[in-house]
């Protein structure tokens, strides 16, 4: 077993008085995938965001490369080399396509990702450099949001439902430049509604109903029903 | 002949009222917060200029160079610690807040400074005018006028070709995504408030050698700047600059009619165009 990158230990998260996440032990080792799938409000989002930085909890409830971080705020989670591609893409539309990738450089992490090896990834956006990232498709933009996310250099990302919205070309091409994204040493965290992407680029998945951890294993082996139980939460 | 002189008057008095605005217009951008205090802050400025010129000597236009980083640092420290703990989803909280710091600002004046109007001496730069066909410019207004224009310029540079301007425009469109970059927000709203009191200080040092202030002028000039970035429209730095010129031409046109109507032009017309054109004359195209 690899060495243990990020874990969560009873992590709780609240919105106001409502509770969205309960006790959820989790955890990514170095150069892992893990899937998170789960119905609709199940708790997927605020999980990321938790880990992000973007919704409080007590420090002891995520642990990261030794560290407890569960009270950063995000823009020191973004330091220490998380990134997050935010549900529903959520570019700056104030900023350039070119502006948003620079922005995601914030950090100035070192690693492989820049300009340049962002644009080899996804030509398209070389072209569209100078445009508002509002006048992108859909599914360009969320080549943006990924961008953007890299340009970080980070240790683990953490993609929030990237085929949200877009049609069914757009995700197979998302999709096939995953391998090169997650290839080298990176680990991710990918929540996804569409189950069979999710567990065909994972290694492990965790299945949330309800803020709670329902189902955790091998994303290859696991029987579908189990799945499925889990999933709408019917025995 | 007048008629003519009154409009160029009023373009260059134009010039004070964007650089009132410009500051006001800066905060609201990046963090939405209307600061009352702003007017406050401008008479404050002209203060600490007066105190600079007698306490070293120097001419006010050298009085900048101490008042620009003393509002500056003044702004960034008034931000962390106290106007961030104010932001949030509801306006009504900074709103209070400037407004008591509105308050506290010109009770501290009265009792340094006394009610008793005063005016900083530019020397010969006050008299000095270039003439112009039949018309004679005075240089002090000509001088004031080009300032805005390098204000706003180098502002709309800052805002569209530096980083601090990409993290500027970041955090206004999107606060927890701009934090997910490694931006802190609050640092970031600081620097705006830096920036917009350093602007604060060359606009006060400017009032302050055109005409006498005393504490209680403050309420004005934030009405001035207020109106000029509404009939500018909001988010737009060169729209402010116009706004500025359109009210200062209405108030000296005003003036030209009658004496006693200056101010009152220039609240007709910031109603009027406010009536016809309710996001001002030159909104930003995005948001
Ligand atoms: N900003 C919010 N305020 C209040 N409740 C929220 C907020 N965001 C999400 N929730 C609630 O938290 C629960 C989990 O939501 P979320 O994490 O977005 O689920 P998922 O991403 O799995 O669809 C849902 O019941 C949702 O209604
Ligand atoms: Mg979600």
């Amino acid at each position: 077993m690899p060495d243990t990158l990020l874990s969560t230990h009873q992590l709780c998260a609240f919105y106001g008085d409502f509770q969205a996440l309960y006790d959820l032990d989790i955890s990514v080792a170095a150069g892992e995938v893990v899937a998170i799938i789960g119905a609709n409000g199940a708790g997927k989002t605020t999980l990321l965001r938790s880990i992000a930085g973007l919704c409080e909890n007590e420090s002891q409830q995520v642990q990261y490369r030794g560290m407890s971080i569960g009270a950063q705020r995000a823009d020191q989670i973004a330091f220490n080399g998380i990134a997050l591609v935010p549900e529903g893409r959520q570019l700056f539309p104030s900023l350039s396509v070119e502006e948003n990738l620079i922005i995601g450089g914030q950090t100035k992490r070192h690693g492989p990702w820049n300009l340049q090896s962002v644009y080899q990834l996804f030509p398209i956006l070389q072209e569209r450099r100078q445009m508002p990232s509002t006048q992108l498709s859909g599914g360009q933009q969320q080549m943006v949001a990924i961008g953007r996310a890299l340009m970080a250099n980070p240790d683990l990302i953490l993609f929030d439902e990237i085929s949200l919205g877009l049609a069914p070309v757009i995700i197979k091409t998302i999709y096939e430049a995953l391998p090169g994204i997650i290839g080298e040493g990176l680990s991710a965290m990918i929540v996804e509604q569409d189950i069979s992407k999710a567990l065909s680029v994972s290694s492990r998945f965790y299945c949330l109903q309800e803020g709670r951890s329902a189902l955790a294993g091998d994303s290859q082996t696991v029987a579908r029903e189990d799945i499925s139980k889990a999933y709408f939460g019917v025995d | 002949m007048n008629w003519i002189n009154a409009i160029v008057q009023g373009i260059l008095l134009g010039g004070l009222y964007a650089l009132f605005a410009a500051g006001l217009s800066l905060i609201f951008g990046v963090m939405r917060l209307v600061n009352i205090a702003h007017g406050d802050l401008i008479v404050l400025a002209a203060y600490l200029g007066l105190s600079t010129t007698i306490m070293l000597g120097v001419h006010p236009l050298l009085a900048m160079l101490v008042v620009i980083p003393l509002m500056a640092l003044g702004g960034y420290v008034l931000q962390r610690g106290v106007l961030n703990h104010t932001l949030g989803d509801d306006l009504l909280p900074p709103l209070l807040v400037t407004f008591g710091l509105s308050v506290i600002i010109q009770n501290a004046l009265l009792e340094g400074y006394t009610a008793d109007p005063q005016k900083m001496s530019a020397g010969a730069l006050e008299t000095a005018s270039l003439p112009l066909g039949d018309l004679s410019i005075g240089v002090l207004p000509l001088l004031t006028f080009a300032i805005a224009v390098l204000v706003i310029g180098g502002l709309h540079w800052m805002f569209y070709h530096t980083a601090l301007g990409r993290a500027f425009r970041a955090v206004s469109d999107n606060q927890d995504i701009a934090q997910l970059m490694g931006l802190n927000r609050r640092h970031i709203f600081g620097l705006a408030m830096a920036l917009s009191l350093a602007i604060t200080a060359v606009a006060g040092i400017l009032l302050g050698v055109r005409t006498n202030f005393d504490p209680s002028i403050g309420g004005a000039r934030l009405i001035f700047g207020f109106e000029a970035v509404i009939i500018g429209g909001l988010g737009n730095l060169w729209g402010t600059l116009v706004g500025g010129v359109i009210l200062g031409v209405a108030q000296t046109i005003g003036a030209q009619i009658n004496p006693g109507w200056q101010l009152l032009a220039g609240h007709i017309t910031f109603l009027f165009i406010l009536a016809v054109r309710p996001r001002g004359l030159f909104p930003r195209m995005t948001g």
